[in-house]
């Protein structure tokens, strides 16, 4: 049945081999590793300046307005045109700077989302790492980001980034702890915790589906959860503008904060890829159940178009949960973690346990 | 047990509320037809500004080329920035009394913040605000506007 959906590691593979005839295999491996490194590069380059254009459209769209509409074709190159004015802008020293710090945390903050964004599958067979503790592995890098927060704002040796990270830091360790379980929920369900393995066994319906009103439970606080640990949305806390001015980044200039600010729009599409491969079945085509024909029109649509679709469906939730609600303040975010999403989210792995021993599940 | 109903009733009275503001916005977000927002440079020819739009202070004139304005000079005394001038004459009426008239009604647009005080407080009406917005000069003397056309003269019967 899957069998018709095109495997891009034919692709990966007839390349692999080639370079392997050219040169020595340790060459071959180099050469793959940089191969790799630069198409993510300019993966990473291209998909955060087009998520930027798509937040001030969507935004625009949501407050009435045009939104970026000069530079360009319905203003698609002005998120370039800002690139190019970040680029000039000078990198501002601060005097009494920790400053191997200070030069540091925007690297930590960008690597850390680099290392999530290898886990990720895009495709059939287009994935870069496949461990069998994939879940377990974007979760443990993911949240290295933290430390270059925390790290930016100790170093810039002012009061609005340190307190702006503090708030960062409480925040993410507390809403780790629903991302982690509303993860494992679905980790029960199918009982592997590699993405692969969960995308493969989800070829009969996806999990938000199969798995009756837990995992929709599962997935909605999943999405609150993450919201908050990339920082957006109501739980900008870490960088709350009218408070903290620029929270962490404040000191930061030029390309230096044009890091954080990618760094910060790749956390989203992280998070919203391992959502859709989670809960929304990554690439696998909808398929419902043993319906042959059904299930193969779908399969027509390749996989890669599956995946993008998704993981742009649950970024433009999180875009629209940011541009509807206000802002919380730091009592009710950690009220609204400890007494309402961690209980449910415990309650509901206990659900999600009895499920499963029981076979309720399909 | 009182406080666990209120745990809850708390719960889903939020996702209620939450819910009620995400339609909201999605509403906005998929009818784009509600769009207020003006292509300015483009559609200059046909732009329309809403009436309550404060552009400039002008005084009305009627087809007579007459005005309401007496001179008496309160919108002078209350504008913040002195940003108005009366130059006013006498002149001898029907009745051989002189009176009082307006010689030259002078407002430096570069001077006001269009705060209104003049158009609020004028006791005969005479000052209103135009919707022209486009005042880019390339010299600064030509914001010094004299709002009384040459020629005209006091409308008798807008005193009461």
């Amino acid at each position: 049945m899957s069998s018709k959906i095109y495997d891009f590691s034919s692709l990966t593979g007839s390349i692999d081999a080639a370079l392997n005839s050219w040169m020595s295999p340790g060459l071959a491996v180099l050469t793959e590793l940089v191969i790799i490194g630069l198409v993510f590069l300019i993966f990473y380059a291209l998909l955060g300046l087009f998520l930027v254009y798509l937040e001030r459209k969507v935004c625009a769209v949501i407050q009435n307005r045009v939104g970026p509409n000069r530079v360009g074709k319905w203003g698609l190159l002005q998120t370039i045109a800002d690139l190019i004015k970040l680029l000039m802008k000078e990198l501002i020293p601060i005097r009494k700077a920790d400053h191997l710090l200070f030069v540091l945390a925007p690297f930590i903050v960008i690597i850390a989302s680099f290392m999530a964004m290898g886990a990720v599958p895009f495709a059939k067979g287009l994935h870069v790492l496949d461990f069998n503790i994939g879940v377990f592995y974007v979760m443990a890098v993911s949240s290295l980001g933290v430390v270059g927060i925390l790290i930016a704002g100790w170093s810039s040796n002012s009061k609005y980034p340190l307190i702006g990270a503090m708030r960062s830091g409480a925040q993410i360790v507390s809403y780790e702890l629903s991302v982690g379980l509303s993860l494992m929920a679905i980790v029960v369900f199918s009982g592997t915790m590699s993405l692969s393995g969960i995308i493969e066994s989800q070829a009969d319906g996806w999990w938000i589906f199969k798995g009756h009103i837990p995992a929709f439970i599962a997935f909605i606080v999943f999405l609150i959860a993450s919201t908050a640990e990339i920082n957006r949305g109501p739980f900008d806390l870490a960088e709350a503008e009218s408070e903290l001015t620029a929270g962490f980044h404040t000191e930061y200039s030029g390309i230096k904060f044009a890091f954080f600010f990618l760094a910060e729009y790749i956390n989203m599409f992280i998070v919203a890829a391992l959502g859709a491969t989670v809960f929304l079945g990554g690439w696998m085509p909808f398929h419902i159940g043993n319906w042959e024909g059904f299930n193969q029109v779908m399969d027509y649509i390749p996989s890669i178009v599956w995946f993008f679709t998704k993981t742009f469906f649950i970024i433009y939730v999180i875009m629209w949960f940011k541009w509807t609600f206000p802002r919380l303040r730091i009592d009710q975010l950690l009220t609204l973690e400890w007494k309402f999403l961690l209980p449910i989210s415990m309650f509901n792995i206990l659900l999600i346990a009895f499920l499963v021993l029981m076979h309720w599940h399909f | 047990m009182n406080s666990i109903s209120k745990y809850f009733s708390d719960l889903f009275k939020g996702i209620s509320s939450l819910w009620a503001g995400m339609r909201v916005t999605g509403k906005y977000f998929v009818s784009p037809g509600q769009i207020v927002t003006q292509q300015y440079p483009e559609n200059r020819a046909t732009l329309k500004m809403e009436p309550r739009f404060k552009g400039e202070i002008i005084m009305p004139h009627d087809e007579n080329n007459q005005h309401a304005c007496t001179g008496c000079g309160i919108c002078e005394i209350n504008c913040p920035n002195g940003s108005i001038e009366i130059i006013t004459d006498r002149v001898p009426n029907a009745d051989g009394k002189l009176e009082r008239v307006i010689d030259k009604h002078i407002f430096h647009l570069s001077m006001c913040t269009f705060c209104g005080l003049c158009v609020k407080t004028c006791p005969s009406d005479a000052l209103a605000f135009g919707q022209e917005f486009e005042h880019a000069v390339f010299d600064r003397h030509k914001l010094t506007k004299v709002l009384n056309q040459p020629g005209s003269s006091l409308k008798k019967e807008a005193k009461k």
